[in-house]
């Protein structure tokens, strides 16, 4: 194994996810399989070769510094679970 | 043991560009809570980012004016953490591969210029603004400022003091003001600072172990906070304490900083590359183009000054701390060419007065000709100095020429020699028990006389006159 359950546990608690007992167990092994594909990488020589920074030749377009009309405030608040005026109301959370 | 402070910084500025870094809703500060917010920066799903070009330029120039050098390919990463100021649950930042590196500035500290390097700097976007509920247990959340475009200077850990800590930033936000790519306000939170700082004892090149600080909205604060500190790490070790790694935030009330103890575990980032957002590329020919538009910067201004106009470098520290003032002194030398002249009368009345109404020199109702016409008028023994200050602030009030203003107000300096005598000897006959004791040796009463003649002429008595016919007078009533 290259990953333990305690790890699969801390990545899951970081993105919000609750797992059941079982699918911690599914995702140890899933993970532990695209890891394990990471050797099999690690095992081509790639000496002479350049690091590349994205596997697709094509770089970012870039846009004019131009303001565009923004949503409408009622279309801009109109997923929010709860509000207070025109602001998101949320759970107090202090850093 | 002695101990001494290795200090690093992280500055954030906002970029004064019209629109947002990755969607085209408004920068603009102030408006209503959630007024400039669409579907890219509110991180809906099915949208897809695309950089602002002139975000990317200004901070070529940036990292152009802090001698970085410029990577022709970047890359953006999702910096991942989950509080709600960031709608995607991500920012928008660089990691691997940022857009500038291994830069230097100079600052100036009182034992003379220092090098400070600059590891990098990056772009990212803003997150979005929370208030916390007084009483209730929630926070609203304005997402206007979020995907505002910032640059983060990162510093190396190249300062010892606060002092040079004070002195870099003061030094970095000039440079950005200069450049007119930040407003540069403090208050407004357009530029942030946070503080890494850790001791060690003199001599030894290991670092301690550093805390981060954070909530320093002012170069004052930024100061104070890492004094307080300092001396906390230092009397910590002394004792043979441990520090422990953690982010602080600095009290302004108390002057103290304290642990912000996080409920949130500890940050894990967890970077990766943004896989909405391909590699950026900067051509050699754009930055070349970039690097031949810059301004003169504060430090080459500064050098200038003291050269062509042979004013004290103080003077052209105060006067290019500002590159509207800069241009402002530039401007009233060329049409009256006395640079020292000018540069007091800048540093005290017309700072004075700007501060007073925290108004701008832009705003000036007192253009740089009005004002060289000013100076010209008191060289010339037209009025005396002290009431040029009186013209002075009437111009500034009214904009009118200090000609129409001292006309007007007959101000002229009175420099009719029977007229001063007439005044003089009406002084001398009204007063007798001064002029005894003048008799008598006390020499110092001619300031009492010079003083009720200002007085009777109403300041306008010209001053080297006056003593002449003082003295004139004088000597011969002890003959």
């Amino acid at each position: 194994m290259k990953i333990t359950l305690e790890q699969v546990e801390y990545v899951a608690t970081l993105g919000r996810l609750y797992l059941t007992e079982e699918e911690k167990s599914k995702y140890l092994n899933q993970l532990d399989d695209i890891l394990k594909y990471m050797d099999t990488l690690a095992a081509v020589d790639a000496e002479n070769v350049e690091p590349m920074a994205s596997p697709v030749e094509l770089f970012n377009p870039l846009r004019d510094d131009i303001v565009k009309p923004s949503l409408p405030i009622d279309e801009a608040l109109a997923n929010a679970p709860a509000l207070e005026g025109p602001s998101f109301k949320v759970p107090k959370i202090i850093e | 043991m002695e101990y001494e402070a290795v200090i690093g910084l992280e500055i954030h500025a906002q970029l004064l560009t019209s629109s947002k870094a990755f969607c085209s809703c408004s920068t603009k500060f102030g408006a209503q809570p959630n007024m400039n917010t669409c579907p890219i920066c509110q991180g809906m799903p099915g949208t897809l980012p695309v950089f602002n070009k002139r975000a990317l330029e200004y901070t070529i120039k940036m990292a152009l004016a802090c001698n970085c050098s410029i990577n022709g390919i970047s890359r953006f990463a999702r910096k991942n953490y989950y509080y709600p100021d960031l709608p995607k649950n991500y920012q928008i930042s660089q990691y691997e591969l940022p857009v500038s590196e291994h830069g230097w500035v100079i600052i100036e500290t009182e034992q003379g210029p220092r090098k400070i390097g600059i590891t990098r700097i990056h772009m990212e976007e803003d997150a979005g603004k929370l208030v916390h509920d007084e009483r209730n247990p929630v926070s609203y959340v304005d997402y206007n400022r979020t995907g505002v475009p910032l640059i983060e200077i990162v510093s190396e850990p190249d300062m010892r003091t606060p002092e040079e800590a004070s002195s870099y930033l003061k030094t970095l936000h000039s440079i950005l003001v200069y450049l007119r790519i930040c407003d540069g306000n403090m208050e407004e939170g357009s530029f942030r600072c946070d503080a890494n700082v850790s001791v060690r004892p003199v001599g030894t090149v290991e670092f301690g172990t550093k805390t981060e600080l954070k909530n320093m909205n002012s170069f004052k604060n930024v100061q104070k906070g890492l004094h307080y500190e300092i001396n906390r790490h230092t009397e910590i070790v002394r004792e043979g304490g441990r520090i422990i790694q953690e982010t602080r935030l600095f009290d302004p009330t108390s002057g103290a900083t304290v642990s912000m103890r996080s409920k949130e575990q500890a940050h894990d980032y967890r970077y990766f590359p943004d896989p909405d957002l391909l590699p950026l590329r900067v051509d050699e020919e754009w930055i070349t183009e970039i690097k031949n538009g810059l301004p003169e910067l504060p430090a080459e201004k500064k050098e200038r000054f003291i050269k062509d106009f042979g004013i004290p470098p103080y003077d052209a520290g105060v006067l290019t701390a500002s590159r509207e003032l800069a241009e402002y002194f530039e401007e009233v030398v060329n049409y009256f060419n006395n640079p020292k002249l000018v540069s007091n009368w800048i540093m005290t009345e017309f700072m004075r007065v700007l501060k007073a109404d925290e108004s701008s020199v832009k705003d000036s109702l007192v253009k740089p000709a009005q004002l060289a016409e000013l100076l010209r008028m008191i060289e010339d023994g037209k009025i005396s100095g002290k009431i040029a200050k009186t013209v002075f602030d009437e111009m500034w009030a009214t904009g009118f020429s200090p000609d129409k203003i001292v006309l007007e107000k007959g101000l002229l300096q009175v420099s009719d020699t029977s007229e001063l005598e007439s005044i003089i000897s009406k002084i001398l006959d009204d007063n007798p028990a001064e002029v005894k004791k003048y008799l008598d040796g006390k020499t110092q009463v001619v300031g009492f006389f010079v003083g009720q003649v200002m007085k009777a002429s109403k300041g306008k008595a010209n001053p080297g006159l006056v003593n002449k016919i003082l003295s004139e007078q004088l000597s011969k009533l002890s003959a």
